[in-house]
């Protein structure tokens, strides 16, 4: 397991070396420093702490200022724990860079999906719409919500309601290119949230490696 | 567009692409892989369509091949093109030529700028 944080910069394309293009996105990931170390004696389980972009000093309490001091940086806008690391290679106060990752590695990439608001149950729960017109009374609606013999609406019924701003994860991407220089990683597809919000990088759970 | 992105782009795109517009007459040579050779191709036709920007602009090429009318699209910045010439410059009046598909022989034809 390995893992990086960063933050979305947008999408684009590039060309293979056979002349096909790959739909990418792109992630300024790093430059993350490890914050802390869990340890099964201390804290029950094995985990590297990470931090990425510094926030403001007037917007730390003391307790962050605290936490990031000892590993010599200042406080981080975002951190996240990776569990399943190797423990041993990584040390408190060292520097990540985008280069943790390979070319053809399969990562799955955590974000906050963007927010849709109020949305219909077409959008929200890919429900089929009905007919708009010849006489059509059902247009985008919920429904039937079920038998009547319940006296009641059952648990989980599919309606309208808030969609996206919720964390959400995309599964086995491909890194089609690193560019170490500039922190970068160029991941085939796309990744929740919108420009500019932060990410979580980490080797795919379920894929196979090195595909 | 964002800085970062941008310097991805511009890694890429090509610099040796001539100025070329719809109704010009181009010559594509297309690097063709056959399974260890590579040679080129050429595609002759009037350029019917330049859309999008950046490194995902596109051009469409159309040509009559054996009584059939062709139109392949490329990308401009793609590495698997060899080259473009630009043979002729055409006179035309509109940014999409997709009346060309409805006209064949004298009437297909698009008066040169001299």
């Amino acid at each position: 397991m390995k893992g990086i944080l960063g933050r979305k910069v947008g999408m684009t394309q590039v060309f293979n070396e056979d002349g096909t293009v790959v739909p990418v996105t792109v992630i300024e990931a790093g430059p993350c420093v490890v914050l802390q170390k869990k340890e099964l004696s201390t804290d029950g389980y094995e985990a590297i702490q990470i931090g990425f972009g510094d926030k403001k000093p007037s917007r730390t309490t003391k307790a962050e200022q605290g936490h990031a001091g000892k590993a010599q940086t200042a406080a981080k806008r975002y951190v996240r724990e990776f569990r399943g690391v190797e423990l041993p290679i990584y040390e408190v106060g060292q520097q990540l860079k985008a280069d943790v990752f390979l070319e053809g590695d399969l990562v799955d990439v955590i974000g906050v999906s963007k927010g849709k608001g109020y949305a219909g149950p077409i959008k929200r729960h890919h429900q089929h719409t009905g007919p708009m017109a010849h006489g059509s009374k059902y247009h985008r609606g919920t429904g039937s919500l079920g038998s009547i013999d319940g006296n009641r609406v059952f648990k989980g019924q599919t309606m309208a309601g808030r969609l996206g701003g919720q964390r959400a994860t995309v599964q086995n991407l491909q890194i089609v290119r690193v560019d170490a220089d500039r922190n970068l990683l160029l991941v085939k597809g796309a990744v929740p949230g919108p420009r500019n919000s932060f990410v979580t990088v980490r080797s795919a759970i379920k894929g196979q490696q090195g595909r | 567009m964002n800085n970062l992105l941008q310097s991805v782009v511009e890694q890429q795109l090509r610099s040796d692409i001539p100025d070329f517009r719809p109704g010009d007459t181009v010559r594509v040579h297309v690097k063709v892989r056959e399974g260890q050779r590579e040679r080129i191709q050429v595609f002759e036709g009037i350029v019917i369509r330049r859309r999008g920007g950046g490194i995902s602009e596109t051009y469409t090429v159309r040509k009559i091949s054996y009584g059939v009318g062709v139109e392949r699209t490329f990308p401009v910045h793609s590495p698997k093109i060899d080259k473009i010439e630009v043979m002729r410059k055409g006179k035309v009046r509109r940014a999409k030529l997709y009346y060309l598909r409805g006209l064949s022989g004298k009437a297909a034809r698009i008066k040169e700028i001299r």
